[in-house]
C-alpha cells in the first residue's frame, strides 16, 4: 500500500514538470517580459531603463529557457523559466510581480474558497443521489418520467442563467441575502448560501441523471433480486445495496470534480464578490502576474494527481475486489 | 462574376463535416450492425423530433456558412481588374436582408414603435422636452397600438396560412412516399399516420415541422416589419444576432471534438494496441494536459493568438476572417483539453480488442500492425467517437457562454449567445429591464441544447446502452 | 410505521423550526442582506469600494487615482487645492504659505519679480512648514524607554509570526520635519524607485540627474547584503538644489520660470516621507511578508491605512495624531445655497473610519448604493433612466422616486477629455498634406460624438472643440470656441457639419464613396483600441456604423492594453482611441499632449497623435511659463486654431460626472484636483441606520411558495410509494 502510494508520488514528478513546462512557454510566449514590466510600472511616464530596472528587480533579465551567455550548467539554470519552477516544485511560490508573497495569499484566500466549494459539493452529492436514488425507486411511474425530463430541461440551461436569475431575483428583488460581498467566520453563512443553492441547482440535471443510470445498472442484479426475495422493503434494498455498489461509479465521478472545484469556483465568486482562489486567479490574469498563475496552475495539477490517488484508495475501501499492484 | 466566394477555414471544415457524414451514412447503410442501431433511434419519435429541431438549426447554420464578398462597381473605366467589397456576407445575410439591415438608433423593446430610452427634443419654441422618438423601422407607417395589434394578427394570419399549405402539401407528399404500403389507400395510410401507427414517427416529425415552419413563416412575415425580439444598445435587431449565433454555436460544439478527433483516435488506438513504452508516453501526455485546470490553458491559448493576431495585423484584414480564426483556435483549445476522454476510452476498447480471437488470429498470420489497427480495430471503436461527439456537442455550447464570460470566447465582436448573455447582464441593472436579449440568447440556446440532449440520448441509447459518460 | 414516513415527520418539524425562525419578531439579523457585520451598524463609517487594488501606495510611485483614493488621505504635500473655490486655487497645506519663488539669472544674481521669462535662469522656491505635525502611530517609529529604535534593527527572530504591520506591538510618532520633504524629493530621484516623474523632473530640478547618477553608482557598486541591494541612506548624499534650510525650512531651485512646478507640489509625490519608515520597510524579510511601502503609508494626514487585503477590504482610520485643520470658510457663491458652508471652521476630518470594499462590478455596487450599503455614487449607463429626468429646460434633476430616498445629484464637469487620435506618422491618415488633412476633417464630422454622448453615457458628456477642457484656461465657451472645420454656428448654437459635407471632403481628399480614386479599392482603415471583452461589442459596432456613413470599411484591432500600449509607443496605430485627465489645472498639461517634442513614438512622451507642427510648439515654449492673463490667452487660441486646422484628433468629448449621494452624506462637492476629499465629509449615521432598515425589509414569501411546490412534489411520491409498498416487491 505505502509503496503503491511512493510509486504513483514518483510517477507524479514527471507530470509535474511537464505541466511547468507547457505553462510557462505558453505564458511567455503571449507576455514578454518587457510587456510585463510596463503593465506593472503604470500607464504614463515609463522609461526604457525603468523597464530594465524593473526585470532586473524582478528576476526576469535572463533569458527564458536558454542561457547562452553563462558558463556551463549555469546555461540551463540561469534562466528564468528554472529559477521559477525548482522552487515551485517544493512549494516555494515566491512573490507576486506586485510583490506579494503567493503562498501566504493562497493560504489566506483558500477558505472562502473553500466555504462554498466543500458545501456545495458535500451537499450536491447528496441532494444528487437522494434524488436520482427517488427516481430509481418510482421508476416507470410518472414521477420518473417527469424527474427525468425536468433533468434534460435543466440541464441544457447554462449555468450563467441559474447565476443571473438567482442573482437578481433573491438579492435584488427579495432582499434575502447580500448582493456580494463576504465576511469570515459564521457571519460567512449569508453570503454563501445563494452561491451554494445555485451551485447545486445548476448541476442537479446533469448529476442526477448520471447517478440514475449507475442505480439503474444496479438495479438488475442478482444480489438485487435476493435482497428483494429476503423481504427487504425497497428503501432498504436501494440504500443498502444498490447506493453502496453503485458508489464506485459515482466516486470516479466525485475525483474528476476535485479539480474542477477551482474552475467552477471562477463564476461563482467573480458574481458574488467571493475574495477566494478563483477570484484570485482571474484578477491574475487580468493583471497578468505570471507568478500567481504559475503557482496556480501548478497547484491545480497537484490536487488532480492527489484526487487521482484517493480514487485509487476509495476503490480499495468500497470494493475489497480492486487490489493494488 | 457578381460576387467572389470566401472560404473561412470553419466553413471548409464544416463542409468536410457534412462530407464526412453523408460518406458514413452510406457506409453505415451497407452494414447491418450499424444500420440497426440507428433504425432503433429512427423508430424513437423523441429522437426524431429532436432531430428536426437539429435539423433546422444546421440548415440556419450552413445557409451562414456560404460566404461570399459582393463585386463592386467601379467608378470610371479603364480598371481592369474586378473589385469586391470588403465585407464578407453569408447566404444568411442575404435572406436575413430587413433583419440585418434595420438597425435603429439604440434600445427597443419587442415589437415596439418607439424606442426604448428617452430622447430630448427641442421644440421650434427653444423648449426641449423629454420623448420616447419613434422607430425608424420598427412598425413603419403603424401609427397606433391597436393598429399594430390589428396588423401582427393579420401577418400572423397569413404566416399560419402559408404554413399550413406548404405543411399540407408536406404530409401528403410524406404519405404517398413513406408510409403508404405498396397498393394501400390513401386514405388508410393518412389514418395510421394520424394513429401514430407507422414504422418511423412521422406524426411526430410533421407536428414538430409544422411548429419550424410556422416559426419560420412568422419571421419571415414580422421580421421585415417589427424587431420581434426588440434591438439591442446600437439598435441592431436581437433576432438577427440571436440566429446569427447558431453558426458559431453548431461550429464550436461540432468542430472542438472533430479537429482533435484524428489525434485522439490515433493516440488511443495505438497505445491501447501497443501498450509498452507508446502507451506510457500517451498516457503520460494525456495526463499531462488533463491535470492543467482547462480554463488557464484556454486563457493562455486565446491570449496568444490574439498576440499572433496583433503581430500579424496586415495579412488578416478583415473582420470575418479574424473573427473565423480566433473561433477556429477556441475549438481546437476546446478540443484539447476534451480529447483526453476520448482517448482514455478508446484505449481501454483497443486493449481489450487486441485480446480478441480474431485480432490475434490476424497479428500470428503476419497482417502488419498498420492495417490490423485500420482495418480490425478502427471501425469496432468508431461508435464510441460517433457516441462522444454526440455526446460532447451540448456541453460544448454551454461552455462557450461561460468561456465569453471570462472573457476567453469568441472575438467580442462575433454574434455568439455567450457575447448576448454577458452584454445582457448590464441591462438586467436597467430600470426598466432589458430583458429581450437575455430572454432570446436563453431560448435559442436552450431549444439547441435540449434537442442536441434528447437525440445524444437515444442515439447512446441505440449504439450502446452501457458506455458511461465520464 | 415506515422509514419514509418517519423522515418526513421529522422533515415537517425542522420546516416548523424554519418557520418559527422566520417570523421570528426581529429576525436572526437586522436586515438580511446587511453586507457588513452587525456591530458596525450605526457607526460614524463611510463605505465605498475600489475595484481593482491600488498596485502603489508608495507617494513617489502612484499616481493612478485609485492610488490616489487612499494615499491623498494620509500623505500631506505642502499644498493642497481649496476644497470649495473655483477656479482652482492652492492653499497651504502644511507649508506656512504659498512661496513667491526667487528668480534668479545664470549668473546666480537676483532679479525682480517681473522680470522677463528669458533672463531667468533658475526659480527658488522656499518653503516653511508649520510647527509640531506629528506623524500617525507607527512601528517604525516605536522607541524604548532608553530612547532607541525598537524594530530598525530588526531580527528573524522578531519577525517572527509577523504578517501585517499591527503585529508590531509597539508604536510611536515623531514631529514633520523640513528634511522629511527633501528626503522624499531625493526617493524620486532614486533610479530604482522608478517614480513616474522622473523623466519630468529631472528636467527642472537643479542637481536631479546628477544626484540619481551618484546614489545609482553608490547602489551599484556597493557591496549587497545577503544578496541583496544595500540600503543608501538618501539623507547623506546631497543634491545641490534642495536644501534643508532648517528644522521647518527647505528650499527648491528650478531650473527656468515654471509657474507650474508648484502644481506638482501639490501632488503626493512631493508629501514627506521619514527615513525611519523607509529603513524600516527596507529591513531583510520585511518585503517577503509583504510589509512594504506599497502596502503600507506613514504619514501625517487625517486617516492611516489599518487593514489593506485587497482581496476584501481597506480601511482608513482615523489618524489620533492628526494636526488641527479645519473644514474651509470661503466657497462659491452658490455653496452656502447648497449647504456646504454649514460646517465652515470646523475641526477635520468628521468621520471615523472608511472601509473600501472591493466590489469587482459595477452592478452589484450599484445595487447595494440603492439599499443604502454604499454612501456615494455614480451613475452608470444601465441605471441612468432610472436615476435621472430631464426638467422642461433641459436641466438634470432625480426622478421622484430617487428624490423620495433623499438621495442628491451632484454634477460636474471633470478637467478631462476622451479623444479619437489618429496617428501623425501614418501614410494615409497622417501627414500634412491637403489629402489627408481632409480625410481628417471628414472623419471628425462623420464621428458624431454628440450621438456617441447620448447613447453610452446618456448625454453626460460636452462634444469637444478642442485639446482644453472646461474649467482650464483658455476653454472657450459656445459658437466662439467651436472647430469651425467641424461644426457650424445655428442660431447661436453649435452644430455638426451634415454628413454631405464630410462625404464632399472625402471626395475631394481623393476617396469618392470610400473608394481611392487611382486604384478604385475601397478605402480601409484600422482602429486600434484597447477595449476587449462582450462589453466593447456596442463600441465597437457604433464605430463602424459612423465610417459606414463615409462607405469607409473600418477594421477594429482590439488588443489586450499591453499590447495597445506597444503599438503606441511603435506608432504601428491609425486611429486610435485615447483620455486625459489633467495632473494640474493648467493649460500646458493638456497642449503638450500635441507638443512635437512630446512625440510618443519619437522621444516616449505623452503625444501619442506624434502631431508636430512647428509653429505649434514654438507657440507652446513660448505660453508655457507665462502668468495666466490676455497674452497667454491669445497664444492659446492660436494653438487651438492650428490644431484644428490639422484634425489630429477628432474631438471627443469632455466627461461630465454625475454623482449620486445618499441624504446622510454631507460636503459632497467634486474637486478634481483635491483628492484628500475625505476629510471634509461628514455622515448622518442615525439616519443612514434608520433607511437600510425601511429600504432593506426581506420578501419572505417565494420561500414558502418554493416550500409548498416541493410539498407538492413529494405528496404524490408519498401516494406512490404507498401504493408500492401496499403491493408484494417484484
Amino acid at each position: 500500500m505505502i509503496r503503491y502510494i511512493i510509486r504513483r508520488l514518483l510517477y507524479a514528478i514527471p507530470i509535474l514538470v511537464g505541466v511547468n513546462v507547457l505553462t510557462f512557454a505558453l505564458f511567455f510566449f503571449v507576455n514578454t517580459p518587457n510587456d510585463m514590466a510596463r503593465f506593472h510600472l503604470g500607464i504614463k511616464r515609463v522609461t526604457p531603463q525603468a523597464i530594465t530596472e524593473w526585470k532586473i528587480e524582478h528576476g526576469y533579465n535572463d533569458p527564458l529557457f536558454y542561457n547562452a551567455r553563462a558558463p556551463g550548467i549555469d546555461k540551463l539554470t540561469r534562466t528564468i523559466f528554472f529559477q521559477h519552477s525548482v522552487k515551485l516544485l517544493v512549494f516555494d511560490f515566491g512573490q507576486s510581480d506586485s510583490g506579494r508573497d503567493i503562498g501566504y495569499d493562497i493560504r489566506q484566500r483558500m477558505w472562502p474558497s473553500l466555504a462554498i466549494q466543500v458545501p456545495t459539493f458535500v451537499v450536491g452529492l447528496a441532494v444528487y443521489i437522494s434524488v436520482a436514488l427517488m427516481t430509481v425507486f418510482f421508476r416507470g411511474t410518472y414521477l420518473d418520467l417527469g424527474g427525468v425530463i425536468l433533468a434534460v430541461v435543466m440541464m441544457s440551461i447554462s449555468m450563467l442563467f441559474y447565476v443571473i436569475g438567482g442573482q437578481y431575483l433573491f438579492s435584488k428583488v427579495l432582499r434575502l441575502v447580500p448582493i456580494s460581498g463576504y465576511d469570515t467566520g459564521l457571519s460567512a453563512f449569508k453570503f454563501v448560501v445563494l452561491p451554494v443553492v445555485l451551485g447545486i441547482v445548476s448541476g442537479i440535471g446533469a448529476s442526477m441523471r448520471l447517478y440514475r443510470t449507475f442505480f439503474l445498472e444496479e438495479a438488475p442484479r442478482d444480489y438485487v433480486r435476493t435482497a428483494r426475495a429476503k423481504g427487504l422493503s425497497e428503501i432498504r434494498v436501494l440504500f443498502r445495496h444498490v447506493l453502496k455498489n453503485a458508489m464506485i461509479p459515482i466516486l470516479t465521478g466525485v475525483v474528476v470534480v476535485i479539480p474542477t472545484l477551482f474552475i467552477g469556483g471562477l463564476i461563482m465568486e467573480s458574481f458574488f464578490g467571493i475574495p477566494g482562489l478563483g477570484a484570485y486567479t482571474i484578477d491574475a490574469v487580468r493583471s497578468q502576474d505570471f507568478g500567481i498563475v504559475h503557482a496556480m496552475v501548478y497547484l491545480g495539477a497537484v490536487l488532480y494527481i492527489v484526487g487521482l490517488i484517493m480514487t485509487d484508495l476509495a476503490y480499495t475501501l468500497v470494493d475489497p475486489r480492486v487490489r493494488l499492484e | 462574376m457578381a460576387f467572389k466566394f470566401v472560404l473561412l477555414p470553419t466553413d471548409a471544415l464544416l463542409y468536410l463535416l457534412v462530407v464526412v457524414a453523408v460518406i458514413y451514412g452510406m457506409y453505415a447503410a451497407r452494414h447491418e450492425h450499424l444500420r440497426a442501431p440507428w433504425r432503433q433511434v429512427r423508430r424513437n419519435p423523441v429522437a426524431m423530433a429532436a432531430l428536426v429541431v437539429l435539423a433546422a438549426y444546421v440548415a440556419t447554420g450552413l445557409l451562414d456558412s456560404i460566404h461570399f464578398r459582393m463585386r463592386l462597381d467601379v467608378p470610371g473605366a479603364g480598371h481592369h481588374q474586378a473589385i469586391y467589397a470588403p465585407q464578407v456576407r453569408s447566404v444568411l445575410d442575404v435572406l436575413c436582408g430587413p433583419l440585418r439591415k434595420h438597425v435603429e438608433r439604440t434600445y427597443s423593446a419587442p415589437f415596439a414603435l418607439r424606442s426604448f430610452t428617452p430622447q430630448m427634443v427641442r421644440l421650434p419654441g427653444g423648449q426641449r422636452v423629454l420623448e420616447y422618438p419613434r422607430l425608424q423601422y420598427g412598425g413603419a407607417g403603424i401609427r397606433t397600438s391597436t393598429d399594430r395589434a390589428r396588423d401582427i394578427a393579420l401577418r400572423c394570419l397569413r404566416a399560419t396560412g402559408e404554413t399550413l399549405a406548404l405543411w399540407v402539401a408536406l404530409v401528403c407528399a410524406v404519405v404517398w412516399w413513406r408510409v403508404r404500403h405498396p397498393g394501400e389507400f390513401m386514405r388508410t395510410a393518412f389514418v395510421r399516420l394520424a394513429r401514430g401507427a407507422t414504422d418511423t414517427p412521422w406524426r411526430t416529425i410533421l407536428v414538430t415541422l409544422a411548429v419550424v415552419i410556422l416559426l419560420v413563416a412568422a419571421i419571415v412575415n414580422l421580421g421585415g416589419e417589427y424587431h420581434i425580439l426588440g434591438t439591442d444598445q446600437v439598435g441592431q435587431d436581437v433576432l438577427y444576432e440571436a440566429i446569427k449565433s447558431i453558426r458559431t454555436g453548431l461550429v464550436i460544439g461540432t468542430l472542438s471534438t472533430l479537429v482533435m478527433l484524428p489525434f485522439a483516435v490515433a493516440m488511443g488506438v495505438m497505445a491501447g494496441y501497443f501498450g509498452g513504452w507508446v502507451d506510457d508516453l500517451i498516457q503520460y501526455l494525456y495526463t499531462t494536459l488533463n491535470s492543467i485546470p482547462s480554463v488557464l490553458l484556454i486563457i493562455a491559448v486565446i491570449l496568444s493568438l490574439q498576440l499572433y493576431m496583433a503581430n500579424h495585423a496586415a495579412s488578416i484584414d478583415n473582420i470575418a476572417q479574424r473573427q473565423d480564426i480566433r473561433l477556429l483556435a477556441l475549438c481546437v483549445v476546446l478540443g484539447v483539453t476534451s480529447w483526453t476522454g476520448l482517448c482514455r476510452l478508446l484505449r481501454g476498447e483497443a486493449m481489450k480488442l487486441r485480446n480478441m480471437d480474431y485480432i490475434q488470429a490476424a497479428t500470428a498470420l503476419g497482417v502488419r500492425s498498420r492495417s490490423i489497427m485500420t482495418r480490425h480495430i478502427l471501425p469496432n471503436v468508431m461508435h464510441i467517437v460517433l457516441i462522444s461527439v454526440v455526446l460532447d456537442f451540448s456541453g460544448l455550447v454551454l461552455a462557450e457562454a461561460i468561456l465569453s464570460y471570462i472573457g476567453v470566447g469568441v472575438d467580442p465582436s462575433m454574434n455568439s449567445w455567450g457575447n448576448m448573455i454577458n452584454g445582457a447582464r448590464l441591462e438586467l441593472a436597467r430600470d426598466p429591464v432589458v430583458w429581450w436579449s437575455l430572454a432570446a440568447a436563453f431560448l435559442f440556446m436552450v431549444t439547441l441544447v435540449l434537442a442536441a440532449n434528447l437525440f445524444a440520448d437515444a442515439v447512446r441509447d441505440a449504439f450502446d446502452p452501457r458506455l458511461r459518460t465520464s | 410505521m415506515n422509514i419514509l414516513a418517519g423522515r418526513l415527520r421529522r422533515m415537517a418539524a425542522l420546516l416548523g423550526l424554519f418557520t418559527l425562525l422566520l417570523a421570528r419578531p426581529q429576525p436572526l439579523w437586522a436586515q438580511w442582506n446587511d453586507p457588513y457585520p452587525q456591530r458596525d451598524s450605526g457607526r460614524n463609517i463611510l463605505y465605498a469600494a475600489f475595484t481593482e487594488r491600488p498596485k502603489r501606495l508608495d507617494p513617489a510611485q502612484a499616481y493612478s487615482s485609485d492610488e490616489y483614493t487612499i494615499i491623498s488621505q494620509i500623505y500631506e504635500p505642502p499644498f493642497e487645492y481649496q476644497y470649495l473655490l473655483r477656479p482652482y486655487t492652492l492653499v497651504p497645506l502644511t507649508a506656512r504659505a504659498i512661496p513667491k519663488p526667487v528668480y534668479l539669472d545664470s549668473k546666480g544674481r537676483r532679479l525682480p519679480a517681473d522680470a522677463p521669462a528669458d533672463r531667468i535662469a533658475y526659480s527658488v522656491y522656499t518653503i516653511h512648514i508649520r510647527h509640531g505635525i506629528l506623524y500617525q502611530p507607527s512601528p517604525c517609529f516605536a522607541r524604548n524607554a532608553s530612547g532607541q529604535y525598537l524594530y530598525q534593527s530588526l531580527t528573524a527572530a522578531q519577525l517572527r509570526g509577523i504578517r501585517t504591520l499591527s503585529g508590531f506591538r509597539h508604536t510611536g510618532t515623531r514631529e514633520l520635519v523640513a528634511a522629511d520633504y527633501v528626503y522624499e524629493i531625493k526617493r524620486l530621484a532614486s533610479p530604482w524607485v522608478q517614480s513616474p516623474l522622473f523623466s519630468v523632473l529631472r528636467h527642472y530640478i537643479v542637481g536631479f540627474k546628477r544626484f540619481a547618477r551618484t546614489v545609482g553608482h553608490l547602489r551599484a557598486t556597493l557591496p549587497r547584503v545577503d544578496g541583496r541591494p544595500p540600503y543608501i541612506d538618501l539623507a547623506q548624499v546631497p543634491m545641490v538644489g534642495v536644501k534643508v534650510l532648517g528644522r521647518y525650512t527647505y528650499s527648491i531651485e528650478v531650473r527656468g520660470k515654471y509657474p507650474q512646478f508648484l502644481y506638482w507640489m501639490a501632488m503626493p509625490f512631493f508629501a514627506p516621507m521619514p527615513p525611519e519608515a523607509a529603513h524600516f520597510f527596507s529591513q531583510p524579510g520585511m518585503a517577503r511578508r509583504d510589509l512594504t511601502l506599497d502596502w503600507y503609508a506613514v504619514g501625517t494626514g487625517p486617516y492611516m491605512l489599518t487593514v489593506n487585503n485587497p482581496a476584501r477590504e481597506m480601511v482608513l482610520q482615523r489618524n489620533p495624531n492628526y494636526h488641527p485643520d479645519f473644514y474651509p470658510r470661503r466657497g462659491d457663491s452658490s455653496d452656502v445655497k447648497d449647504g456646504l458652508l454649514k460646517d465652515a471652521g470646523m475641526r477635520l476630518p468628521f468621520i471615523n473610519r472608511v472601509v473600501f470594499i472591493r466590489e469587482r462590478e459595477t452592478i452589484p455596487y450599484w445595487d447595494k448604493f440603492m439599499q443604502g450599503y454604499y454612501d456615494e455614487s455614480g451613475v452608470s449607463a444601465e441605471s441612468f433612466n432610472q436615476v435621472v429626468q430631464y426638467s422642461p429646460g433641459g436641466q438634470a434633476q432625480l426622478t421622484p422616486a430617487m428624490r423620495a430616498r433623499g438621495i442628491r445629484l451632484v454634477t460636474s464637469t471633470a478637467p478631462s477629455i476622451m479623444y479619437y487620435g489618429f496617428n501623425m506618422l501614418d501614410p494615409v491618415v497622417g501627414g500634412y498634406s491637403r489629402r489627408s488633412r481632409l480625410l481628417r476633417r471628414a472623419i471628425s464630422i462623420a464621428i458624431n460624438t454628440r450621438q456617441y454622448i447620448l447613447i453610452f453615457r446618456n448625454g453626460r458628456g460636452i462634444p469637444a472643440q478642442s485639446p482644453l477642457p472646461p474649467g482650464i484656461f483658455g476653454y472657450q465657451p459656445g459658437c466662439a470656441g467651436r472647430d469651425p472645420y467641424v461644426y457650424d454656428c445655428v442660431d447661436g448654437r453649435i452644430r455638426r457639419k451634415p454628413i454631405a459635407v464630410a462625404r464632399r471632403l472625402l471626395a475631394e481628399a481623393g476617396y469618392p464613396d470610400g473608394r481611392d480614386q487611382r486604384t478604385g479599392k475601397p478605402l480601409l482603415l484600422y482602429y486600434d483600441t484597447p477595449e476587449t471583452g462582450p462589453e466593447a461589442k456596442a463600441n465597437m459596432d457604433w464605430m463602424r456604423k459612423q465610417f459606414r456613413k463615409l462607405n469607409i470599411q473600418l477594421v477594429i484591432r482590439s488588443t489586450d492594453y499591453n499590447r495597445f500600449q506597444q503599438k503606441m509607443r511603435q506608432g504601428e496605430e491609425q486611429i486610435f482611441s485615447w483620455g486625459w485627465n489633467a495632473d494640474y489645472p493648467d493649460p500646458e498639461d493638456f497642449l503638450m499632449l500635441l507638443y512635437g517634442p512630446n512625440s510618443e513614438v519619437k522621444f516616449n512622451g505623452e503625444n501619442s497623435a506624434n502631431y508636430n507642427d512647428p509653429e505649434f510648439n514654438r507657440l507652446f515654449n513660448e505660453m508655457r511659463n507665462m502668468n495666466n492673463g490676455p497674452a497667454r490667452a491669445a497664444i492659446i487660441r492660436r494653438m487651438v486654431s492650428l490644431v484644428q486646422r490639422d484634425a489630429p484628433w477628432v474631438w471627443g468629448y469632455y466627461p461630465v460626472s454625475y454623482l449620486l449621494r445618499q441624504a446622510w452624506v454631507h460636503n459632497v462637492k467634486p474637486n478634481y484636483m483635491a483628492t484628500n476629499n475625505l476629510k471634509y465629509l461628514r455622515l448622518d449615521p442615525a439616519l443612514r441606520a434608520r433607511d437600510r432598515k425601511a429600504w432593506n425589509r426581506p420578501v419572505v414569501w417565494p420561500l414558502w411558495v418554493i416550500a409548498a411546490l416541493l410539498v407538492a412534489v413529494m405528496l404524490p411520491a408519498v401516494l406512490v410509494y404507498r401504493q408500492k409498498e401496499r403491493k408484494s416487491p417484484l
